[in-house]
């Protein structure tokens, strides 16, 4: 019985951590540099670069016109999308004004259980972010009812959206500041570049189980 | 009697060292380890102050243990994962069968895990026709070669290419021999993206449970483990009882001293955070979450204040890196799950002295593992501990089987030694007649096994005492 | 630099096991150093060993025995200069571990306090100043892992060597690396242990250096016992005895 092994367990290290255990005093703060915006960017930038991520900063201007043309020099059929969400909204609008020689938007219809079949048949993704770190390099996924989770994982390449008002300097600036801690979603997912192994011979190969490309669109709007 | 005397170690080590090959694959990879950890810590008061930050929040998980897994417990029984407790590793497997039986799974996909490694979980459920597949390349490589990982980060370190593609060729079916990695990473994919697809249970280990959210925290880089916990329509997470950590703000610098330590990165690719199963109007997750946290002998370390230390570990492997004896035999010559100095702690108390106690002999205590283990576990010191629990009296001994290895040869030599080095005049004598004996010591004992590799030590015709006399040296 | 008050005027010499029956022109030459910058030694007679054999093999209660032997005898308030990173490390760190909870902890800890290994005394408190007086010599350095890891007093022995004109320090590619003594280990585990100490010795060859120099007679004995066996003929030396055969008027 689970019941009994759980009390069994419970009941064991009570006795083992004594009446009084010790008191051990709160770890001390991480040592940590505050950055402005564009020195984040900036070391986002280089240390997503450092693993293989495309990063794109891309300033005052349409950013569905740049990846369009990122979109063009590869040759996909279809580009999996979340209407509903500022990022697929904008995206849809982008598509409507001209299409040509641009893979077909796609939409995450139904269950993973449906879906499953066209899922991982599908060439890219684009989603959106809730935010970066700039001291390890990372984008932050929140994903949702609008984004599902395998949007970022399944297909091959991923495209994700970053607003550069959302860099946080570190992961423990990021928690606090945005009260992680009360708000949880079902799943979060850090992502610093594209999927990697150096299981054999340490040499490194991309696209082992999740995408061969990471695109990282950054969104700077400094007028 | 294998179960009751473990594997011979020493046996193990001997064949281990003669396989030129084998030495070459780990001498170079520990090297790279060694490297890239230097490059990533390369602040040192920064790495220290992080060190002591990993260090605290271990300790101060583990002082208040229960409480924080009854707070994991309650918060994740609110997200809706459902919590199981497991004393054994028999239980825990059983559980898992239970969960697969409830909903007549017989498709598992697992991410790495190491408790999974302790459970023996492959084989109990492949005993039971259910299908298991590794999806980890590292693991998936030598599940396909029937063998136990060798390395707790990088499982099939000890292959090299050549030996990779023959696998593959051989065990996969209609796979051509290519020595190409980029070949071999695609053959993987392939092969394993039918499995993700196909299963209907997906499993996987904790690197970090978050007492404070009831949030389990996995590490990545391949995305095998988001396929894993996402894919199937259930996850079973297994993880020791000391994975637990109290709040969610413990868990960046945890991160950092674990990717740095493990593989010398700043982060992993992927740093995967689960809360709950799918919640409604959600596409995808599994539509149950299921936690089992291991007991198997991890209570009755806790209860020992100085042992405590060894459940501080986050499992990140470089101290197998750092280790002059681990670099040299590989992790299949310890014959356990857990191999390294790490090894050499944990499984003497998880298995006992009588069957894992040489381990503990198996260290120079050097000290390069406690110089680098990312929350300071003091290695060396524990392995002392060890070794005089072998040897002490069994009603004074805390470990299992303390006292097996109490022996009147021993403890008369050692005694004597205390005798000689108490006992000026007694010392004195004793070095004068070892001089005089000089080359013509019997090689037996201790003296035979220096020889094997070396020639005996030569015995000064004046001992430091006699020379500091003749030289007048004031003695008060 | 170090201020001329911390030199003090009597030290304890603590000679150690090994120097006294196996290496004691060594022992004696790191005692004469000292002496010759002017400062008494003294060498309490029934000294013998730190204990750490027995503390290292599991039979705490017998180190604790023959460790409080050395400290009864080194009993006033001078430093304690160990020509040893290992004995040192034993006797500054391991001894008040050793006596946890003991009645005579608060002694012990008084006299670990003043634990000194041989280099960074010399550096330290003494601020040597060397001359060479020996031909050109190509050596290599060993590192003990107690010397480093402990002690970390590393950069003090490296530092002395370099104060000699006339020598050449190649070091080795894998200086960190334990070579394999560890005491019992040795015995226990002989052929892990042997492949270890061979590997040092490829590395110390591939320096090219004629010596081998170290500052633990352990790692010494050790590394000594294989050369000798494999037939290479690279002289090994205590650091203090190099020192004091290169800089002492004959």
């Amino acid at each position: 019985m689970s019941d009994s092994s759980r009390d069994q367990i419970l009941n064991r290290l009570h006795a083992a951590i004594g009446e009084q255990p010790q008191v051990i005093p709160e770890p001390a703060d991480l040592p940590q540099e505050s950055l402005d915006r564009s020195q984040k960017i900036e070391k986002l930038k280089v240390l997503m670069e450092a693993v293989r991520t495309e990063v794109h900063v891309i300033e005052n201007q349409d950013w569905t016109t740049v990846l369009k043309d990122i979109l063009k020099k590869r040759d996909l059929r279809t580009l999996l999308y979340a209407p509903g969400t500022p990022v697929g909204d904008r995206l849809q609008e982008a598509w409507m004004q001209e299409s040509d020689e641009l893979p077909e938007l796609v939409t995450y219809d139904g269950d993973i259980e449906d879906f499953k079949e066209h899922l991982f048949g599908i060439d890219a993704a684009v989603t959106s972010t809730v935010g970066g770190i700039a001291e390890t390099g990372a984008v932050i996924l929140w994903p949702d009812e609008k984004e599902p989770r395998l949007m970022s994982l399944v297909p091959p390449i991923h495209i994700a959206v970053l607003q550069a008002d959302k860099i946080h300097s570190t992961f423990s600036e990021a928690i606090e500041a945005e009260n992680w801690a009360q708000r949880l979603p079902t799943n979060v997912v850090l992502i610093s570049g594209p999927s990697k192994t150096a299981d054999i011979e340490l040499t490194l190969a991309f696209g082992v189980h999740g995408p061969k490309e990471l695109i990282v669109l950054i969104l700077h709007e400094n007028r | 009697m294998p179960n009751d005397t473990g594997p011979n170690f020493q046996q193990n080590a001997s064949r281990a060292l003669d396989d030129q090959q084998l030495r070459k694959n780990f001498k170079f990879a520990m090297g790279n380890f060694i490297l890239k950890r230097k490059q990533i810590f390369s602040d040192e008061s920064e790495t220290e102050q992080l060190r002591q930050i990993g260090n605290t929040i271990k300790q101060r998980a583990l002082s208040q243990l229960p409480q924080l897994l009854e707070r994991l417990e309650q918060n994740c029984s609110r997200n809706g994962i459902r919590v199981h407790w497991a004393e054994t590793t028999a239980e825990a497997n059983q559980q898992v069968l239970r969960i697969m039986n409830a909903n007549e799974a017989n498709r598992l996909v697992k991410g790495k895990s190491m408790v999974s490694e302790e459970m023996g979980l492959n084989e109990f459920l492949q005993e039971r026709k259910i299908e298991v597949v590794e999806t980890d390349l590292g693991e998936f490589i030598i599940q396909l070669n029937d063998e136990k990982p060798s390395h707790i980060i990088v499982p099939a370190i000890h292959k090299n290419k050549q030996q990779i593609a023959d696998i593959f060729h051989q065990k996969l079916p209609d796979t051509p021999y290519t020595e190409d990695v980029e070949e071999l990473n695609a053959i993987a994919r392939r092969t394993l993206r039918q499995k993700f697809y196909r299963a209907q249970v997906g499993l996987s280990g904790v690197n970090f449970a978050v007492a404070e959210t009831g949030t389990l925290c996995l590490v990545e880089n391949e995305g095998n483990g988001r396929m894993s916990t996402t894919v199937p329509p259930i996850h079973i997470a297994v993880m020791g009882l000391e994975k637990v950590v109290e709040r969610l703000a413990d868990i960046p610098p945890m991160l950092r001293l674990l990717t740095g330590s493990a593989t010398g990165q700043l982060i992993t690719t992927y740093v995967n955070m689960i809360t709950s199963p799918r919640k409604p109007g959600e596409k995808d997750g599994p539509k149950e979450v299921h936690l089992i946290i291991l007991d198997n002998g991890r209570s009755a370390i806790l209860s020992d204040p100085q042992l405590r230390q060894t459940l501080q570990c986050i499992r990140c492997g470089t101290c197998l890196n750092h280790c002059p004896v681990y670099t040299r035999i590989g992790g299949h010559a310890y014959g356990f799950v857990y191999p390294g100095p790490i090894g050499k702690i944990l499984n003497p108390q998880i298995e006992g002295l009588k069957k894992a106690g040489e381990l503990a002999t198996a260290s120079s205590l050097c000290e390069a593992c406690a110089e680098v283990c990312p929350v300071k576990i003091p290695i060396p010191q524990l392995l002392r501990r060890l070794r005089n629990e072998s040897y002490t009296s069994e009603h004074l001994a805390t470990v299992k089987d303390g006292g097996c290895k109490k022996n009147l040869m021993e403890t008369i030599a050692w005694k004597g030694w205390e005798i000689i080095n108490t006992h000026p005049q007694i010392n004195a004598i004793g070095n004068k007649i070892m001089s005089r004996l000089g080359a013509r010591l019997p090689r037996i004992g201790p003296l035979k096994q220096w020889t094997r590799y070396r020639t005996a030590p030569k015995l000064a015709p004046k001992s430091l005492h006699q020379l500091v006399d003749e030289e007048g040296i004031r003695h008060e | 630099m170090p201020q001329e008050s911390q030199k003090p005027e009597k030290v304890y010499y603590f000679g150690t096991c090994l120097m006294d029956s196996i290496y004691p022109e060594a022992g004696l030459a790191g005692l004469k150093l000292i002496q010759r910058e002017g400062v008494q030694v003294i060498f309490p007679r029934e000294q013998s060993c730190c204990g750490q054999p027995a503390y290292n093999s599991g039979f705490p209660k017998e180190a604790q025995k023959v460790a409080l032997k050395q400290i009864r005898l080194f009993a006033e308030n001078y430093p304690i200069v160990v020509p040893s990173g290992s004995c040192a490390g034993m006797m500054k760190h391991h001894y008040p571990l050793l006596f946890e909870g003991d009645k005579n902890l608060q002694r012990v800890q008084q006299f670990s306090e003043r634990v000194v290994e041989l280099s960074e005394f010399l550096v330290q408190s003494l601020d040597i100043q060397l001359a060479d007086r020996g031909q050109p010599i190509k050596v290599t350095w060993h590192s003990s892992c107690h010397a480093l890891r402990e002690m970390h007093i590393i950069e003090y022995s490296k530092a002395l060597i370099r104060q000699l004109q006339n020598v050449e320090l190649v070091e080795l590619q894998n200086e960190h690396e334990c070579c394999g003594f560890g005491g019992t280990f040795a015995i226990k585990q002989p052929k892990i242990s042997g492949t270890m100490v061979a590997d040092k010795v490829s590395d110390i060859r591939q320096t090219g250096a004629e010596r081998l120099l170290a500052g633990d007679c352990g790692c010494l004995m050790n590394i000594s016992g294989a050369m000798d066996y494999q037939n290479v003929s690279i002289r090994t030396q205590h650091l203090a005895e190099f020192i004091w055969e290169r800089t002492h008027a004959k």
